[in-house]
């Protein structure tokens, strides 16, 4: 089996596996308030490392290219408050346009 | 005190009442279904085949693991690190589900079939309700919408992606970490997660050179277990 479908699996189980976990054990076992700060905050260091090597790195080096003004066009429409589907095509779109032109 | 661990506030709902549930379910599943081609794209342009985003956004059904897992892929990780990464990213929808269950009521099969459907959306309108009856009919209204329109979107935005020869010169490279991006932006509230999301940045950057691609994602989970450790 190709690493494609053990990611796409694997991924499935996991997520479908806390999913029904959640609905089967009893409230107060997730109750206590490190597991439910812990878990607040992984989506967060997840998603920010996420964001760093999608867009500054090329396999083991740090690179800056036209990835950054696709992501600092994202930012910055994410802080004009404009929906999700504008700011994220809007970056595929600006970063095109610095590719094409450099 | 009751466990309140809830959504990030990204939905601009307000308190709704009666039949507007429905009308406001279905207004949120088309919008954040419409995303599922941003996903749909990021998977093909990782090398991901059609089949195999499809199947991911039918099975993992949600959002931040699927990006996360084609991601950590596409910049050339492992399997492990990849499923590790869109794992630890999907248990958050365990703690939805506590939430939920004791609402929803539901065994067997359609205990099931909830649990697929325990994600942000369907857990953020349902909390958003004034009654537990709007709150179920906005759990399964908005659980089920998304699901569809995710799903028809992600195979619109993965042939799309397979149509392109360059994904570079359409944007599609900039297309994930922007989306990242919005992943991450309604989770920001309070000083220290924005410490943590600056030093999780820094912190995975600084390992690309020296460990191998994926590591330096799922490593930043350590960052968070200690900043959450104390009050």
């Amino acid at each position: 089996m190709s690493i494609y479908w053990i990611t796409a699996l694997g991924t499935s189980t996991a997520c479908f596996l806390f999913k029904y976990l959640g609905h089967s054990v009893p409230e107060s076992w997730l109750a206590h308030p490190r597991v439910q700060r812990i878990n607040v905050l992984i989506p967060v260091a997840l998603l920010s490392a996420l964001v760093a090597v999608q867009a500054f790195t090329d396999k083991t080096k740090l690179v800056v290219d036209h990835r950054m003004a696709g992501v600092s066009f994202a930012v910055a429409a994410f802080v004009a408050k404009l929906p999700f589907p504008v700011a994220v095509f809007g970056a595929a779109i600006v970063s095109a346009l610095v590719y094409r032109l450099s | 005190m009751k466990p309140t661990y809830s959504p990030p506030r990204a939905f601009g709902l307000g308190q709704n009442t009666g039949v507007s549930v429905k009308r406001d379910s279905l207004s949120l599943s088309f919008a954040v279904g419409v995303y599922g081609a941003a996903f749909g794209a990021a998977s093909v342009a990782a090398h991901f085949s059609v089949l195999q985003t499809c199947a991911i956004s039918l099975l993992t059904f949600s959002g931040a693991s699927q990006f996360a897992a084609v991601g950590v892929v596409g910049a050339g990780g492992g399997a492990f690190s990849a499923i590790a990464t869109g794992a630890l990213l999907g248990t958050r929808n365990g703690l939805y589900a506590v939430r939920m269950a004791p609402l929803l009521k539901v065994r067997g099969a359609k205990r099931i079939v909830a649990a697929q459907i325990t994600i942000d959306e369907s857990t953020g309108v349902a909390l958003a309700q004034n009654n537990e009856k709007d709150s179920r009919t906005g759990f399964w209204w908005t659980g089920f919408g998304v699901f569809i329109f995710w799903n028809i979107f992600t195979l619109i935005g993965a042939v799309s992606a397979g149509l392109l020869k360059d994904p570079a010169a359409y944007g599609l490279d900039a297309l994930v970490p922007a989306a990242f991006v919005g992943l991450v932006w309604p989770r920001l509230s309070g000083k220290r997660s924005y410490y943590l999301a600056a030093f999780a940045f820094v912190f995975a950057l600084s390992l690309v050179p020296f460990v191998p691609a994926g590591i330096p994602i799922i490593s930043t989970a350590l960052l968070a277990i200690l900043m959450g450790w104390r009050a």
